[in-house]
């Protein structure tokens, strides 16, 4: 009994060791991306974007695709206090500003129970709705728009 | 004895123009004094030595248009929270004594405390310049030489119909440098926050 809590502690100690004296280049070896690019690779560098002003909107690609924001939204709060967002484009307010309506699919829980206000879940609008830029694809490709939205 | 009563005269008019020339002097001095150290109390600098103002209003702050942009034109605290008029610049610094007794006793000394007290101190803003019809906002931002053709399409439109609804500045630029108290605006359950009227106010019709 003893013996044998001996070997199993010094077979631990032996793996702990032996994987400390693995060298880190070969861990990093046995990472792969998905498309097989080098993981230590620089990335594409991102455009740097300057926030467009207002203007008309442009067409979804995909059907259920978040529409774009076709305005500048620097500075824009949205805090556990404060949805900035939603001070125009909420039900209450919309008529006054002006604005679209918050879509009747973020009065859903996420179980697709109907709620009678806007589910929390959609609570940070630029998590899918993004400001609109005029930016060129980074790679070529022949992406087009789905057949029901040409 | 005419000449003694003559020098005596003159000893007294020179005594005279002596006094006025040493009162002028120390008008200027002490002037210049006390408009220095108004002037000193008017600076960002002065403002952030306090914790209170650093770690609550001045961090919001450091996200907004005023602080940091393109061409580098501020509006650093005092252009938005002091008059630039004496009359109403005096008062405000007076009223501003408050502030001391605040800071002595530690009203808003921690975020939790400022977080608490946020709507009240807002709100003593927002109507203060409701009183003055935004005068610190149109000490630059003078709106009846905005160029509607430059505007955006919300700015053109809204500025517009906002004016002729006799509207000023603060009815609709509430929390453009702060951060703002907590608002009603419906989203998930019900939570201790402001009705949705105290950041737009009904108008009123003239």
């Amino acid at each position: 009994m003893k013996k044998q809590t001996r070997n199993l502690v010094l077979a631990l100690v032996a793996a702990v060791g032996f994987g400390a004296v693995v060298p880190p280049s070969a861990m990093a070896q046995a990472v792969k991306s998905i498309r097989g690019a080098d993981v230590a690779e620089q990335e594409l560098q991102v455009g740097n974007f300057r926030p467009l002003p207002d203007q008309a909107p442009i067409d979804r690609d995909y059907v259920q695709q978040p529409p774009l924001i076709p305005h500048k939204v620097d500075g824009y709060e949205v805090t556990i206090n404060f949805n900035k967002c939603m001070d125009c484009h909420a039900w209450s307010r919309y008529k006054e500003s002006g604005a679209t309506k918050v879509s009747l699919t973020h009065f859903k829980d996420r179980d697709g129970g109907e709620l009678s206000n806007i589910s929390p879940r959609r609570y940070f609008c630029m998590q899918c709705h993004v400001p609109q830029t005029d930016a060129k694809p980074l790679v070529a490709n022949k992406f087009q728009r789905a057949e029901g939205l040409r | 004895m005419t000449d003694n009563n003559k020098s005596l005269m003159q000893r007294i008019r020179g005594a005279g123009w002596g006094a006025i020339v040493l009162l002028f002097a120390a008008g200027v001095i002490f002037w210049g004094g006390f408009n220095w150290a108004l002037e000193m109390t008017n600076t960002e600098k002065f403002c952030i030595s306090c914790h209170e103002m650093e770690e609550n209003v001045f961090k919001e702050y450091r996200n907004t248009i005023h602080y940091q942009n393109r061409t580098g034109v501020r509006a650093t605290c005092p252009d938005c929270h002091v008059p630039k008029e004496w009359g109403p610049k005096m008062i405000r610094k007076i009223k501003a004594s408050r502030e001391v007794y605040g800071k002595i006793m530690g009203t808003i000394s921690t975020p939790e405390k400022f977080a608490h007290e946020r709507l009240r101190l807002a709100q003593n803003e927002w109507s203060r310049m409701k009183a003055n019809n935004s005068q610190e906002c149109r000490n630059c931002h003078n709106y009846e030489y905005f160029d509607y053709s430059v505007q955006g399409r919300r700015s053109n439109q809204m500025h517009q119909a906002g004016f002729a609804e006799g509207k000023t500045c603060i009815d609709c630029h509430k929390g453009i440098a702060h951060s703002l108290p907590p608002v009603d605006q419906n989203i998930g359950v019900g939570r201790e926050a402001v009705a949705p009227e105290v950041l737009h106010p009904p108008v009123q019709k003239q």
